[in-house]
Order: structure tokens, then sequence, then C-alpha cells
């Protein structure tokens, strides 16, 4: 691999075709003998770069590219147009040599074989990736202690709960040490506490063995836990590229102030827009530069037990970049 | 080569171990097979019984042994079906094995030959009952066997080459069983599934001899129960030979313009 980015994408297109057609027996006959159809660009000359080791966040609402362009990064889909490099190679050739450095973990797609222990699944991935048993070995000892992995080895997956099978799916999906990670909604369905030992796990591989990750998800735990950079893209178009404390920051003017009051009923509408009320724990929206003097005021007018100032949640960040755009 | 032998090793272990798992729903459906040669026996035998005690050289034993190892053959040569690939692109499956450093064809390859083995186990206690029952006329040589063993390993490679050929074609259009059937009827016919193929006009066994739907049937059930010559079992293993080349060349093209394709559209 050359020493430049691990993920350099260029001017990067995809137009889908899509057929169209009206309702109804007569535009029926009408498409037996024309066909209409109709250029969707699911992505639009989009350019970013990611450096080795780095970790990504690529957000986005549904049909927003997100997963497109992560096909197109793992050789899956052609581009229309542009360029994209991944460790130095084009992905839509789908080299041997490229295939086995990255992976691409697709929400619960099941890779694994069904009817079999885990275990023999393992196995499976070493010859398909030609892993030498050694580190075969010792790649699978090391993800079974970091998820926990001991009591599933020989069960057969079909016997497995989701999460337990999301666990496996990510340890068989990284058997091979890849070096580029293209994780597309890698906790999606699971729970609290599986969401956040996948993330831990994912952390501790990128920490381990520097590989680059490029992560979509809805959830946006997985991003704050794991991304310090964005890429948000709408429409097929990058809105945003960079740190993601700099997105609250610049993508949102106002804060949030939680307080805990002894009259939990009072009403605070004069000082700011009530967003929450949870027990006696109050949530108020107010303009970024007059918190804290707006904070100072409650102080004064109320018996507070507990007061925060908070930025707001990112997802607000988020839908400020799309209403900007729209 | 080592690795491939590897991969190709552990792929059959993991079928082996899986179809075993489910050996008595094997067993059922094997079973369920077996109703179609013993019809074709039936038959034949009475025909043969009606004209005197043979038909077209063939007597009621002679079936017998055709119709027994019909019964191996036409289960080694179950391949992934041009039905599955559609299965395969919906579900998204497809997508999984292409970022695999391995060609799916692989994996169908070597998944299925594990599966063979455990049919073959299973095989063995079927063909004795049938045997019991059906009293073949069996006069095989050494050579016979050796060529048996290498041509029904030979027309299951044969139909998986053309039928993933075929399955490619779900790359462009979903609705494509109607060539499926097609084709799946012109092999019943020209095979010696339905009839052996010396019991063919002799129009029609010229056709089969330029189709591969003899070879991967006919040809290795007449190697171990008909009466072919050394020079016609050697040249018969040739030509399945030939048949596997022209099968890889064809899909190798296929899957190219296939896959790009399905990269193109989506999926």
């Amino acid at each position: 691999m050359s020493d430049g980015p691990a993920i350099q994408v260029t001017a990067l297109s995809k137009t889908f075709l899509v057929p169209e057609r009206e309702a109804g027996l007569k535009a029926a006959l009408r498409s037996l003998f024309v066909r209409k159809h109709r250029a969707v660009k699911a992505v639009d000359a989009i350019s970013f770069s990611v450096a080795p080791g780095e970790v990504v966040g690529f957000l986005g609402p549904n049909g927003a590219g997100k997963t497109t362009t992560l096909k197109m990064l793992s050789g899956l889909l052609y581009p229309t147009a542009g360029d994209v490099r991944v460790l130095g190679f084009v992905p839509s050739r789908r080299e041997r040599a490229f295939l086995s450095q990255i992976t691409l973990v697709m929400g619960q797609r099941n890779q694994l074989v069904w009817d079999l222990p885990v275990v023999d699944s393992f196995d499976l991935n070493r010859a398909i990736y030609r892993i030498p048993t050694s580190d075969f070995v010792a790649t699978r000892d090391e993800f079974v202690e970091l998820l926990d992995l001991r009591d599933l080895l020989q069960k057969p997956v079909r016997n497995l709960s989701l999460g337990e099978r999301m666990k496996v799916e990510i340890a068989a999906s990284l058997l091979h040490r890849p070096r580029v990670l293209f994780l597309d909604e890698p906790t999606i369905g699971l729970d609290v506490t599986m969401q956040r030992r996948i993330r831990a796990f994912l952390a501790e591989y990128n920490r381990r063995t520097g590989a680059t990750v490029l992560l979509t998800s809805h959830y946006m735990a997985d991003v704050e836990a794991l991304c310090r950079r964005v890429i948000v893209i709408h429409h097929g178009r990058i809105l945003y590229d960079g740190d993601l404390g700099a997105l609250v920051g610049r993508f949102t003017a106002s804060k949030t102030i939680g307080l805990t009051v002894e009259d939990g009923a009072a009403d605070l509408s004069a000082f700011g827009e009530v967003i929450g009320r949870d027990g006696g724990r109050i949530m108020l929206r107010v303009p970024k530069a007059d918190a804290t003097r707006i904070a100072g005021r409650l102080l004064a007018a109320f018996a507070v037990t507990d007061l925060t100032i908070e930025e707001p949640p990112i997802e607000d960040a988020i839908e400020q970049v799309f209403a900007q755009e729209a | 080569m080592r690795p491939w032998a590897d991969f190709y090793w552990t792929s059959m272990k993991t079928a082996i171990a899986g179809q075993f798992q489910y050996r008595v729903a094997n067993y059922f459906w094997m079973i369920g097979m077996i109703a179609e040669p013993v019809i074709y026996l039936i038959v034949w035998s009475t025909v043969a019984a009606s004209r005197g005690g043979s038909v077209g050289g063939f007597t009621p034993a002679e079936f017998a042994a055709y119709y027994i190892v019909w019964t191996l053959v036409r289960n080694m040569n179950i391949v992934f079906t041009p039905y599955g690939w559609e299965w395969r692109i919906r579900q998204g499956e497809l997508s999984a094995m292409l970022v695999r450093p391995v060609h799916v064809l692989h994996y169908d390859v070597a998944y299925f030959a594990g599966w063979k083995v455990v049919i073959i186990v299973l095989w063995l206690p079927i063909a004795v009952i049938l045997s019991a029952f059906f009293h073949p006329a069996f006069d095989i040589t050494p050579l016979e066997v050796v060529v048996f063993f290498f041509a029904i390993w030979g027309a299951y490679l044969i139909r998986s080459m053309w039928q993933s050929a075929l399955g490619a074609i779900t790359f462009w259009t979903v609705r494509v069983s109607a060539i499926f059937e097609l084709y799946f009827a012109a092999e019943l016919l020209l095979s010696g599934r339905l009839v052996p193929i010396a019991l063919l006009p002799p129009w029609a066994q010229r056709i089969a001899d330029f189709l591969p739907f003899r070879w991967s049937f006919g040809f290795p059930i007449e190697a171990l129960a008909g009466e072919l010559t050394p020079e016609q079992l050697l040249t018969g293993l040739g030509i399945q030979a030939l048949w596997i080349a022209g099968g890889i060349a064809v899909v190798s093209i296929v899957w190219r313009f296939a896959v790009r394709h399905y990269t193109a559209v989506g999926g």
C-alpha cells in the first residue's frame, strides 16, 4: 500500500436507472412497447479521503447515498463516474489482494453457516481468507476474550439470539484482520448493552490494529463513541465533513438547560422553549449566547436543586444541517 | 494449490457436517426420488416382457441395472439450481459472497461436492434394497468402476458449470423460469433420464451426442451398467472433460458481464 490515504474518493457518482410506469391496465399495456426509465442520482460527485487508522462516521437519512457509497468502496457497485482508491486498489476490479484486506458488515446479513457450531463458521473463514493457522488461533482467541464468545463457540448459529449472532458475525468478519472496515449499521436492532459491547470491541480493534473504519449508523451513540470525524451526506451530496464536536458548534444556535426545581409544575416558558419534562426535571432550549445569563436568572427565580447546561443532541445538529440544505 | 485444497476440504467438511444433521430429511428426499426410476423400470420391464423379453436389446435385468445406477447419478448431478440465483440476489446473500476473495462458483462446487459424499453413503443401502427387489444384471470390469467414479464427478461438474451459466441470466431479468423449464425439458428427453439413449430414435441420439445432457447423465450410467468398450469409456471421459472446459469458459465470460450488470444496478 502507498503511504497516502487509506480511502481516496474523487468526484464519485452513482446513477441508477429506475423503471417507471403509471398505474392501471392501460399503462401496463403501453409499457409492453415503450419502457420508461428515470435516472436517479444516488451519489453526486462526492470527494473525501480517509487517513489510515481513522474512524469516520458516515451520516445521513435513509436514501441519502450512504450504503451506495459503501458498496462502491467495497467493490460491490461500479461507479457511474469518478475515482475510488481503497488501499491503493480500484475496488470494482475486486482483486483477491483487495478483498482479503477489507470487510463489509451490512446489518444483520448472515455470513455464518446456519446449521453448524460457530467454530465451524470461523474455520471456513480461515480457509476462505487463507489465514495461517497460528494467526487464526491467536485472533480467534483474542476475539473470544474481547466479545465474551466462549460459551457460544459450540452452539449452532441457528440457536443464537440476535445479539449473540451479531457479535459472532462481527468476529467472523474480522478474523482475517482487515485493514479497512466498512460497517453499515453494525448495531441495528440490538439492545443497549449489546450495542455498547460491540462499540467497545470495534474501538479496541481499531486501537490494536490501526484499521481504518467507515461506519454508518442511525444510533448517534455509535458515532459519538467511535468517530471523531463525521461526513454528513444528503441527496447524494456531502453537506459536512469534519470534526464531530465542531458539527454541533457550527450548526446549532442553542444549548439545553436541564434543571430540577422544587415546584415541578413551574412555568418556565418565559426563559426558553420547554422541550421536555421528566418527573421534576425540566429541559429548556435557549439561545447559545444567552445560556449562562438565563441559567443565572433561573437560579435566582426558583428553588433549583440541580442545573446543567449541555450542547444539544447530535441529532439536532444534523437536523440543522439538513434544514440548511433544504 | 494448497490453499485451494484447504478451502475445498473445509467447505466439504462443512457441507458433510451440515447435511448429516439432516440425514433423515435427506433419506426421505432420496426415497422420494426413487419413485421416478422405479416407475420407468416397471414400465420398461413390462414392455420388454410383452415383446418377448427385451426392448432395444435391454432385458428387464439390464433395465434394473440401468435404473439402479440412475438413482445414484441423479443424486450426484444435483447442483445449485438456476432458480436459486434469484433468491441469492434478493436475500443479499450474493453481496456477502462477492466481497469475499473466493469466486461464488467455488463455494457452490465445494459445498455440493461435500453433500455428494453424504448422498453416496446414504445411497448404498438403497441400492442394496433395490437390487434385492429387481435383480439387476451387472457385468462390471475394473476399468468400468474407475471410469464410473470419474464420470459421476465429471457429470457433477458439467451440470454445475452449465446451470451456473444458465442461472446468470437472472442477473438481467428475474422472470426466467420459462427458459429454465425449456432447458430441463430438453435435458429430461436427451440425457438418458427418461429413457436410455439407446432407445431413442437414431436422429435424437445424434442430437444428444452434441449436447451436454447425455454426458452428465446417460454416460455415467452406461459406464457401469452398459456394455461400453474401453475406447468408448475413455472417449466418454474425454468428451466430459471438453464439456467441463467449455462450461468453465462460458460461465467465466457470462459471469464477467453478469456481475458487472449486478453491480451496476445494485442489490
